[in-house]
């Protein structure tokens, strides 16, 4: 790049040509406007945030973080309190990650390490597609299929098996976390296949052949060698995963029961920030009622803004290792 | 001694491997569910009527999607034109004149911009355009989408434009172009094939968003009255006659998820496989 650039410097000085020939060449004004455009970016996050800031103000004011621990929620009184809805996003993602990080690492392990390079890449393909499914139709498979296949068969073998702990008591409707949190599992194992295969394949192969020569079987060598160099991109793959389960709004509205209850068992319907966002914003009346709406959104926008950088970061650090 | 542990290695070894490529099993399985579902679902409520005619009157069975089809259309179309230009010209300036630390430093942005949920896009779209035109309306809808579709159309440009041999752009330099005649008559074209594959990609992801239309395209059981009006749009007919009481209209709500479903996996299959022939494909 550097040697194009000094290229086009010596050969469009500027102070050769006039004003109007350069205006021809296009070159002042290809500058501009994709700086514009970039600058743009900056300005449409910049108005995001402030948006976001300004609207939920009146809440923040009249709850202050009061609001993250109250779990009242009551527009006919207009008091509003979020912790049933971060409860519920918390669970619903927990139990995702629960699911899908044993899952999709295995994946990634057998797509990068074993699989002969021609499978790989079909069953990558097809695993890839699995994330480019509209949400609403999770959703839709959620309330016909899955739900009631859990009520059918998941749930009756958990309240046998693990009835005696918190988590699987009281009666199952079939809306649920757990329903929403076996939905969402399925919904981020494709970005932490994706992600975590690329991550184990930049691996230097010389690792591998060193660990092979040294009498170490091709599990010990991907356990023991190749997993550790690739563990800060497999842990961004987490993190991404994480934040796409956070901020995920119609498959988990239609399959977690919306209703702002907080308890430890995962039989009990509940309700998530993103879906009282969902269903609550349109008909919502009353100033307070929308900004603490937007609070919750502000709640939910830091949420994964946090998780997104962290997850990056962890991306960054392995792209430099690995050149 | 020895022997027992090596057995013992070995076993571990057969087991993990199985268990790893099981799960790749189940992972690849569960599309085939979804595929499998929505044929059969679909299928069978699908009829001509989906395509041409309005919603019936709630109580009424019948009717189809018609207006829902032309407001994803017009929405999609609102998005392309705002996501599509400036994310475009963004990532020229990215992969073509950017020093490096600032190109890192917008490309960090825009990913943490591609990870803000997208309800939370919809509220934002309403503060800025649904409450200052007081009315929910098409063109609010396009607003929040086009939004979404800034990152990827971003990222994709910077990566195909970056794909294309750096001594294209020497020669035409050198036989006296400018450099910005080289990058949009010799660079852009050279990489037209994968900018237009990941454009329809970044189309096919936020053509099935649902969150961000609930309260700015809204709805619409009739046809929409322009763009600022409210509009139906196939997603988020889904999401309503999906949780309607009413069987007639969970019939309609596979029938649309049939179809958008198979639009938008049609346009990934196409857009992949593109790309995958593509030179970007040997740099990867």
């Amino acid at each position: 790049m550097a040697s194009t650039t000094l290229i086009a410097e010596t050969m469009h000085r500027p102070a050769d040509r006039g004003f109007l020939a350069r205006l021809r060449g296009g070159d002042e004004i290809s500058v501009l406007v994709t700086l514009a455009a970039t600058v743009s970016i900056l300005l449409v996050v910049g108005l995001i945030v402030f948006q976001l800031w300004t609207r939920s103000e009146p809440a923040m004011k009249a709850f202050g973080l009061g609001f993250l621990t109250s779990s009242t929620w009551d527009p006919n009184n207009d008091k509003y309190g979020a912790l049933p809805f971060i409860f519920g996003t918390c669970v619903t993602s927990a139990l995702a990650l629960l699911i899908a990080v044993p899952m999709g690492v295995a994946s990634s392990i057998f797509l990068a390490e074993m699989a002969p390079p021609r499978w790989s890449n079909i069953l990558t393909f097809l695993i890839e597609l699995l994330a480019a499914v509209p949400s609403v139709i999770y959703g839709l498979l959620g309330i016909f299929i899955l739900v009631p296949l859990i009520r059918k068969y998941l749930a009756p073998v958990l309240a046998s098996t693990l009835g005696w702990t918190p988590f699987f008591t009281g009666d199952f409707y079939g809306v649920s976390f757990l329903s929403a949190g076996l939905v969402l599992a399925v919904m981020v194992v494709p970005f932490i296949v994706s992600v975590s295969r690329e991550v184990l394949m930049a691996v230097p192969p010389e690792q591998r052949e060193a660990a092979l020569a040294l009498g170490a079987t091709k599990w010990e060598t991907t356990w023991d060698i190749v997993l550790p160099n690739a563990s800060p991109g497999i842990m961004g793959s987490f993190f991404l995963a994480l934040a796409r389960a956070l901020g995920e709004t119609m498959a988990v509205t239609m399959v977690i029961g919306n209703a702002p209850r907080i308890s430890a068992s995962l039989f009990s319907p509940g309700y998530s920030i993103a879906s009282v966002i969902a269903n609550e914003f349109a008909e919502a009346s009353g100033d307070m009622y929308v900004a603490s709406l937007i609070y919750l959104g502000l709640v939910l926008f830091g949420l994964t803004i946090v998780i997104n950088a962290i997850a990056r970061i962890f991306i960054i650090m392995t792209q430099r290792r690995s050149g | 001694m020895t022997m027992e542990i090596s057995v013992r290695r070995r076993v571990v070894n057969a087991v993990m491997l199985s268990l790893s490529g099981l799960c790749t099993l189940v992972v690849v399985s569960v599309l085939f569910f979804i595929l499998g579902y929505l044929l059969y679902h679909g299928i069978t409520s699908l009829n001509m009527a989906f395509f041409t005619q309005l919603p019936k009157p709630s109580g009424e069975t019948g009717g189809g999607m018609a207006n829902a089809i032309l407001g994803s259309g017009k929405v999609l179309l609102l998005a392309t034109l705002i996501g599509v230009p400036i994310g475009f010209l963004a990532g020229v300036y990215l992969s073509e004149y950017s020093g490096k630390n600032f190109a890192f430093a917008i490309r960090y942005i825009v990913d943490l911009l591609n990870g803000v949920p997208s309800i939370v896009i919809g509220i934002v779209a309403y503060a800025l355009v649904v409450r200052p035109m007081k009315g929910y309306s098409t063109l609010a809808g396009g607003i929040a989408l086009g939004i979404m579709m800034i990152p990827i159309a971003v990222r994709t440009t910077e990566e195909f434009l970056r794909s294309v041999p750096n001594n294209l752009r020497e020669a035409a330099m050198a036989l006296g172009a400018t450099k910005a005649k080289t990058i949009f008559s010799v660079v852009v074209p050279a990489a037209i094939a994968g900018l237009t594959s990941g454009m329809m990609l970044n189309l096919a992801r936020v053509a099935g968003e649902t969150a961000p239309l609930l309260f700015t395209a809204l709805g619409n059981m009739f046809w929409s009255k322009g763009w600022t009006h409210p509009t139906a749009t196939l997603p988020v007919m889904i999401y309503n006659y999906a949780t309607a009481p009413e069987e007639d209209l969970h019939q309609q709500a596979w029938a649309a998820g049939f179809v958008l479903l198979t639009l938008v996996l049609a346009i990934n299959v196409t857009a992949r496989s593109i790309i995958a022939r593509g030179p970007a494909a040997k740099k990867r």
